[in-house]
């Protein structure tokens, strides 16, 4: 069982409390009517799989019920950070390796 | 207690001032306090104590703790039972009732033709075949599995911990007890657990001295400083038996099991979910078995576990030993038995050239050393009488000289140690084979978690206790204690010096593998070395595979003794090596868990709570049936006294279209929805708008998925100029909550909006029917009443029945209706007082199947009954709800047209009268075209909804056919399972007041 650390609350708690939500950083195209059927598909369909560091959204579900950011490694389960909202790590691993 | 006829007379650590009776298979026996069932069994020479999985043959004890294979036993009887325990872990107490649980019947008939069954028998015989197959799948399924189930509800109860520690020391050996020591002194919180009743591990059995003491002095003294430390916590009779993600262990601490079968008035296995931030597993090592022809006889067991029995449990588990090993450290068990007083037959030696301290020891006391020989083949009828043994070749794969004979009945086998690395392997750490360790051993586990003592394949005493001082000391020091050197003292132990060992994974026969009589590898599932290489020569190469044809290491011990022998004879077979090969994964629990100590408190009523609203017990005292809508009980139906369901569905529907009815609506969910940007927000997630929505007014919206499928339906209530109140299905509530939240997070965070949960803040009670409005009058309401003061969709705010209101005119029944809240304290004292001022109308309450019939006549759909998840606005004919030109979009909105979402051929939904006007169509009815097709057979569509209507006096269904909204008129099919085909017409899926004037009087 995975221990996070929510970056609101400020506390590493047990995965029970939190909810995967899913591949972070997906821009919702700011006008979906002028993107094309295949594009939209990509949008709403295709997701990451990667072996090794993934960014993922969390939601602290049974905390502070906020959603934020998982940087983790699919193979080990290791976290490797987690930030808020609208940011983005401070450690940036390489482009390649994600 | 003369029947404990290989007791030793004096010795042991068992109190023979507590005589103890038990049963086994029936038969009345003695033992002692501190005995476990196995070395009670061995004392009272019971030789055979099951018989084995496939071929039934005989099998006797072998080990001495969670590898023990053969001694499975069932405890008790009825409710209480217990089954699939290991003799060799379960202490004995008086009055302890045991049978063994070995073949039942049918494995005794089949097992006879034990030669015929070859590795992927059942799979080659009946896989192949399916109605042979299914003839047998019940008399196998029901001959499968060691034990039977409880025949009834567990009478004990069983609970959880939440722990946290800085060390978690796993194993209470030699190295687990120097580690927890250490780590203690370093002032960290320290866990340490053991399965055993008693600390100490081997050193329990233990001869030698440390330093001044006794070894069991030392494990005293260390015991004692332990339990004095504030900072230490000490788990005895407690199985670490899962170690999962992020240093999260699961400990499974038997409290009572040692007292008796029920313990009524305590926690009788608790569960401890343990958050380390460091792990220390001194697991130790299992001794290794040796694979020679008929080596399953009772009789044959592990050197460590003869020692075992002889020092820690003054027994002696035969009169004449043969000691089969291929090193030094096995030779203690020869020189405990002689100093047990009894024979020594031979020690047979695999190496050429045996010369350590040990060796010279044995051979100073008079034992013969046989070396250069292996035994290969075990003879006796039901316990060993003598034993075959031959020279080996110099690579092991052969015999190189004549065999001869000696007569022994205890055959002691070591063929070395495999490191017991179950824990770390769980992790997901591949274990890696060591040359010269010649074993697997723990993988990397990284920084949080190290391995100390055997399990690191470390041989010697004192090699353990250092190592597990400097695995406690680090451990301790990387979680802020201590500086991570020992201070430690080891004390002084003799360690002899010793000759390196010769591995042996197979012991070569005189006939070839195929031939030679059976050489079992896996006991309990009755594995042989000939399964594995038919399987290699059948052409399986993995390693899990092979495990999974042959069935090694499938059994409730998880091969702890057979699975290193297997993977090396299936390396050999396929001309790899055995880190070629590599191992199977071992996964949790360590030993088998019982279900009460998974289960918990997590039973009956708690394992998944009711919820229930204020009017609940009403419902309850009017005999209401239930229905479960998400964890909500809801009154299905009120049944009279003698009425069947239809009867009282009809009464109650008929009631709502002709005089009053009341529904308890209080489990609708419901959000507050406030901020300068509420009125956006609501525009964004519902197809509708809600801008101009005026206050004081509701409007119906459905919720789409981005990917345009309905989510959610339901009503919304402007309350003010930025406040609304939402309503959404009752199974999902908290979905459609963490759906703002999610939109409102993730995508949107500039609005300014906010939601509140408050579906349990309000008690609602629908009054349904043309004289609904009587009733709120009779009542008493401050709100003006009349049809254009409070017109349909209008929401108002004041005091009804003295309590105060927010009502709605909000129908889904399509009968003027009026759904009254109030704060939920206030919800009994609304609902009675509505039910008494009701009575002169009839007032009849109503529960959830009437709801839905009432809805279906109006072809209003329920989200997730008519709808799949795969379903658009437009499939459902809903154009109308969803609004495409609005400035910002909503969510799903780009979806809708899609090229897929636009096909003339997707299923829609319709009305569908049975052709019989008579007959009910089946929910989930498949539709078809043609009634009597070739196959396959195109599907037309199905049945989502299907109602007997009492007002129209014939059946009415919604369902969803292909291209269905242009097919009015045509008929369509339903095939019944019994034969039957049901003709339906396609009709309006509004069956009832389809100009909807009903809810405007």
């Amino acid at each position: 069982m995975l221990r996070i650390r929510c970056p609101y609350c400020q506390e590493a708690r047990s995965e029970e409390e939190f909810s995967h939500a899913g591949e972070a950083h997906i821009p919702r195209p700011a006008n979906p009517d002028a993107s094309s059927d295949a594009q939209w598909g990509e949008y709403l369909h295709l997701r990451r799989n990667p072996r090794g560091p993934h960014r993922e959204m969390w939601v602290h579900t049974a905390g502070c019920r906020r959603y934020f950011n998982v940087l983790r490694d699919t193979v080990n389960y290791e976290i490797l950070a987690t930030y808020a909202m609208g940011e983005r790590p401070a450690d940036e691993p390489e482009e390649g390796a994600l | 207690m003369s029947g404990q006829v290989r007791r030793l007379a004096s010795g042991g650590r068992i109190n023979r001032d507590r005589g103890l009776r038990f049963t086994f298979d029936g038969r009345v026996l003695e033992g002692y306090a501190g005995d476990t069932l196995a070395s009670a069994l061995l004392a009272n020479g019971v030789d055979v104590v099951g018989r084995s999985f496939k071929y039934a043959r005989p099998r006797g004890i072998v080990g001495h703790g969670a590898e023990e294979p053969n001694a499975i036993v069932q405890l008790g009887s009825a409710a209480a039972s217990v089954p699939n325990l290991r003799a060799t872990q379960v202490e004995l107490y008086d009055g302890l009732e045991a049978r063994s649980t070995g073949a039942p019947v049918f494995q005794r008939a089949v097992g006879r033709l034990g030669r015929f069954l070859p590795a992927g028998f059942y799979y080659k015989t009946f896989m192949g075949s399916a109605p042979l197959w299914m003839a047998s799948e019940p008399l196998l399924r029901h001959a499968a599995g060691f034990g039977r189930a409880p025949t009834g509800a567990d009478p004990d109860t069983y609970d959880r911990m939440n722990r946290h520690c800085d060390v978690l020391v796993v194993g209470a050996g030699p190295a687990g007890l120097s580690a927890a020591l250490e780590a203690a002194r370093s002032g960290a919180r320290v866990l340490l657990a053991d399965e055993q009743a008693e600390f100490g591990g081997s050193l329990l059995a233990e001869t030698r001295p440390l330093g001044v003491d006794g070894a069991t002095n030392w494990v005293d003294k260390t015991i004692g400083e332990l339990a004095s430390r504030a900072n230490v916590e000490l788990l005895p009779r407690s199985t670490v038996s899962g170690f999962y993600d992020h240093n999260f262990l699961t400990i499974v601490e038997r409290r009572t099991d040692h007292l008796g079968l029920v313990s009524p008035n305590a926690t009788r296995e608790r569960l401890h979910r343990v958050r380390a931030d460091q792990v220390v597993l001194a697991t130790g090592a299992i001794e290794r078995p040796l694979v020679f022809a008929n080596n399953d006889l009772p009789g044959v067991m592990l050197a460590t576990s003869v020692g075992t029995y002889v020092n820690r449990y003054a027994v002696v588990p035969g009169e004449t030993l043969l000691l089969f090993t291929t090193n030094d450290q096995a030779y203690r068990t020869a020189l405990d038995w002689r100093r047990a007083g009894r024979e020594v037959c031979a020690i047979v030696d695999v190496r050429e050239a045996p010369g350590g301290e040990l060796v010279a020891a044995a051979r100073e006391a008079g034992i013969e050393v046989i070396a250069g020989h292996v035994v290969i083949e075990a003879i006796g009828r039901g316990r060993v009488a003598r034993a075959v043994i031959a020279p080996l070749n110099a690579s092991g794969d052969a015999l190189d000289g004549p065999t001869r004979r000696l007569s022994c009945n205890l055959i002691a086998c070591s063929g070395g140690w495999n490191p017991t690395l179950h824990l770390g392997s769980q992790t997901g750490v591949r274990p890696r084979w060591s040359e010269d360790a010649a074993a697997f051993l723990p993988g990397d586990l990284g920084v949080r978690a190290l391995c100390t003592g055997a399990v690191t394949g470390t041989g010697s005493l004192r090699a353990c206790l250092e190592e597990g001082a400097l695995a406690g000391a680090t451990a301790a020091s990387r979680t802020g204690f201590g500086s991570g050197r020992t201070t430690f003292a080891a004390p002084v132990i003799d360690e002899p010096r010793g000759t390196p060992a010769r591995p042996l994974y197979l012991v070569p026969h005189a006939r070839p593998v195929s031939r030679a009589p059976k050489q079992f590898v896996d006991y309990q599932l009755d594995v042989t070395a000939a399964d594995i290489e038919l399987a290699a020569r059948e052409g399986y190469k993995s390693v899990e595979h092979v495990k999974r044809y042959t069935a090694l290491g499938f059994g409730t011990d998880q091969g702890k003794l057979g699975n290193v022998n297997g993977v090396a004879i299936l390396a050999r077979a396929l001309g790899k090596t055995i880190a070629e090969t590599g191992t199977t994964m071992f996964r949790p629990s360590y030993t088998p868990a019982t279900f009460g100590t998974i289960a918990g408190r997590d039973v009956g009523e708690f394992f998944d709570p009711e919820r229930h609203t204020p009017m609940h017990t009403w419902h309850e005292s009017k005999g209401a049936a239930w229905e479960n809508v998400g964890r909500w009980k809801r009154p299905w139906y009120y049944p009279r006294a003698g009425e069947t369901m239809q009867q009282a569905v009809n009464r109650e529907c008929l009631a709502a279209r002709d005089g009053v009815a009341i529904l308890d609506a209080s489990t609708l969910g419901k959000i507050d929805i406030q901020g300068a940007d509420a009125a956006e927000f609501l525009d964004r997630i519902y197809t509708i708008g809600f801008r101009r929505l005026g206050v004081g007014r509701c409007r119906y919206g459905l919720m789409l998925r981005e990917d345009g499928t309905i989510f959610d339906d339901g009503v919304t209530a402007r309350l003010a100029e930025n406040r609304y109140l939402m309503h959404t299905t009752t199974g999902n509530a908290e979905a459609v909550f963490a759906w703002l939240e999610l939109w409102h997070q993730t995508e949107w965070p500039d609005l300014d909006v906010h939601f509140t949960s408050v579906t349990d803040h309000w008690a609602t009670a629908a009054l349904v029917g043309p004289r609904s409005r009587e009733v709120l009058a009779k009542v008493g309401a401050d709100i003006d009443l009349s049809r254009d003061a409070f017109r349909f969709m209008d929401v108002r705010e004041g005091e009804v029945a003295g309590f105060p209101a927010r009502v709605f005119r909000i129908s889904f029944s399509g009968e003027l209706s009026f759904e009254v809240n109030v704060p939920a304290q206030h919800g009994r004292g609304l609902w009675d007082a509505l039910i008494d001022a009701g009575s002169e109308f009839g007032i009849t309450p109503y529960g959830t199947e009437t709801m839905h019939v009432l809805r279906a006549e109006k072809g209003f759909i329920i989200v997730g009954q008519d709808t799949d998840g795969s379903m658009t606005p437009a499939d459902m004919g809903m154009d109308w709800a969803v609004r495409r030109n609005k400035p910002f979009g909503f969510i799903g909105d780009r979806s809708l047209v899609l090229s897929d979402h636009q096909r003339a051929d997707r299923p829609q939904l319709v009305g569908l009268a049975s052709a019989d006007g008579d007959t009910v169509l089946p929910e989930g009815g498949q539709l078809v075209d043609d009634p009597k097709p070739p196959p396959p057979v195109p599907m037309a569509g199905h049945v989502t909804s299907s109602y007997y209507s009492a007002r129209l006096s014939r059946p009415i269904a919604l369902g969803m056919v292909k291209g269905g909204s242009k097919r009015i008129g045509e008929t369509v099919y339903c095939p019944l399972a019994d034969g039957r085909i049901l003709a339906g017409t396609i009709v309006d899926p509004v069956f009832y007041d389809p100009e909807g004037e009903r809810q405007n009087v």
